[in-house]
């Protein structure tokens, strides 16, 4: 939409598309594997977020950069190549720093690799555009991916085991939602933010066609 | 007393660890083809088959990088390895079904950013499994994604007969019936009498 807003300058708004009007994960539904896998506390999905966000910062700028150089044919095979060397670079700092953290994320830190937001986001932006453009909508991508898993997480670890970052916050007598901490509770609650979030567009939809048929 | 063993990660990697329903990879293929019961049994054969491939593959490239002392390289040579195994398979079924070919479409070579694959070489690297328990890890988690979409294929069948309100439609209701299977399979987990 190049119509929205003619005050808001044009690097706000690629920022902004990536944290709401595109949110991978919401709105585009990208990356799922580990929006749903490591959300089971608040903690994991900090760290996913974070990690992801900086190996989307640094692939896009290096697929950028590199973009008038990588021919056509093997763009995806390179592509994949920058993203895994980011993706150890990445596994091997969060070790470094929380060996803890580390094994309760597993594999899937090296999972990165194969998040579709990342490779998509080389794709269809970083191999198109300037790098500051490119690093902006990588940060944008990032912080709607971060939000995502976050919004996950602090559901699915008060709900189902009553702390929020490892603080208890309802005292002993709560009943914690076991469910939550599941598998089957990643699911449940991904499903209703889906709802809640085409819930708004219909309301939206609705009030702009009474709107229209008022004129 | 061996063999139990192999059967064991075979169960464990199918049913009560499911790929897709609990340990959620590829979940991105299950939400994408799980449309039409036949495409999903198609999709499952040809994931079953890279994963097959990839799982030997991985097996060898890990033991080759140790013999070298450079395990960084590890995540690269898999991915290279698992992107050359798609391409083979697209060039299979490209020549064998084209309309198998057009049917899965995009979602083919995304194969190599299916989760479930890499996921399957990182964990038997990390749980050092051997040759053959390589093997029967790689065939459940195969068959264990394919029952998954299959599954999910028969369940989103049905519901294109019944009366859902819009609001629900799409993806939220699949992550839903999504959430309700993942419970379902937990009533395996007893399953192995571990």
């Amino acid at each position: 939409m190049p119509e929205t807003k003619n005050t808001t300058p044009e690097n706000m708004e690629i920022f902004l598309k990536g944290v709401w009007k595109d949110n991978p994960v919401f709105v585009m539904l990208l990356g799922m594997c580990p929006v749903l896998a490591v959300t089971n506390s608040v903690i994991n999905a900090i760290v996913m977020g974070v990690a992801t966000t900086a190996v989307l910062i640094l692939s896009n700028f290096l697929v950028s950069s590199l973009r008038n150089f990588i021919p056509k044919q093997v763009r995806i095979a390179t592509y994949i190549l920058i993203i895994a060397t980011f993706v150890t670079v990445a596994d091997y700092a969060i070790k470094a720093v929380s060996l803890e953290v580390h094994k309760s994320l597993g594999a899937f830190i090296s999972l990165i690799v194969v998040n579709c937001i990342i490779l998509g986001r080389a794709e269809s932006f970083a191999s198109k555009n300037s790098v500051g453009k490119s690093v902006l909508d990588a940060l944008g991508m990032g912080a709607g991916f971060t939000i995502a898993v976050l919004a996950l997480g602090i559901v699915r670890e008060v709900l189902g085991n009553g702390t929020f970052l490892g603080y208890s916050l309802f005292g002993e007598h709560f009943q914690p939602l076991v469910i939550m901490i599941l598998p089957g509770g990643a699911f449940f609650v991904l499903g209703a933010y889906l709802l809640f979030f085409n819930w708004l567009k219909e309301r939206k939809e609705k009030q702009a066609s009474i709107e229209t048929s008022a004129i | 007393m061996v063999t139990e063993q192999y059967w064991f990660i075979f169960l464990n990697a199918a049913l009560i660890n499911n790929f897709v329903l609990s340990s959620f990879l590829g979940i991105c293929p299950f939400l994408g083809v799980s449309g039409k019961v036949e495409t999903a049994t198609r999709m499952g054969a040809a994931v079953a088959f890279v994963m097959f491939i990839a799982s030997l593959a991985a097996y060898g490239i890990h033991n080759l990088l140790i013999l070298i002392d450079a395990q960084f390289l590890q995540l690269i040579s898999y991915i290279v390895v698992i992107a050359s195994t798609v391409q083979l398979v697209e060039m299979i079924i490209k020549k064998f079904s084209p309309a198998l070919f057009k049917a899965l479409g995009i979602f083919l070579p995304l194969i190599t950013t299916n989760c479930a694959i890499l996921g399957l070489a990182l964990f038997q690297t990390n749980r050092s499994y051997d040759f053959f328990q390589s093997i029967s890890f790689a065939l459940g988690a195969g068959l264990g994604f394919t029952i998954a979409l299959v599954i999910m294929a028969g369940i989103r069948e049905e519901l294109q007969l019944s009366q859902v309100p819009n609001v629900v439609k799409g993806a939220a209701l699949t992550l839903m019936v999504a959430g309700i299977l993942s419970m379902a399979f937990m009533g395996f987990a007893g399953l192995g009498g571990n």
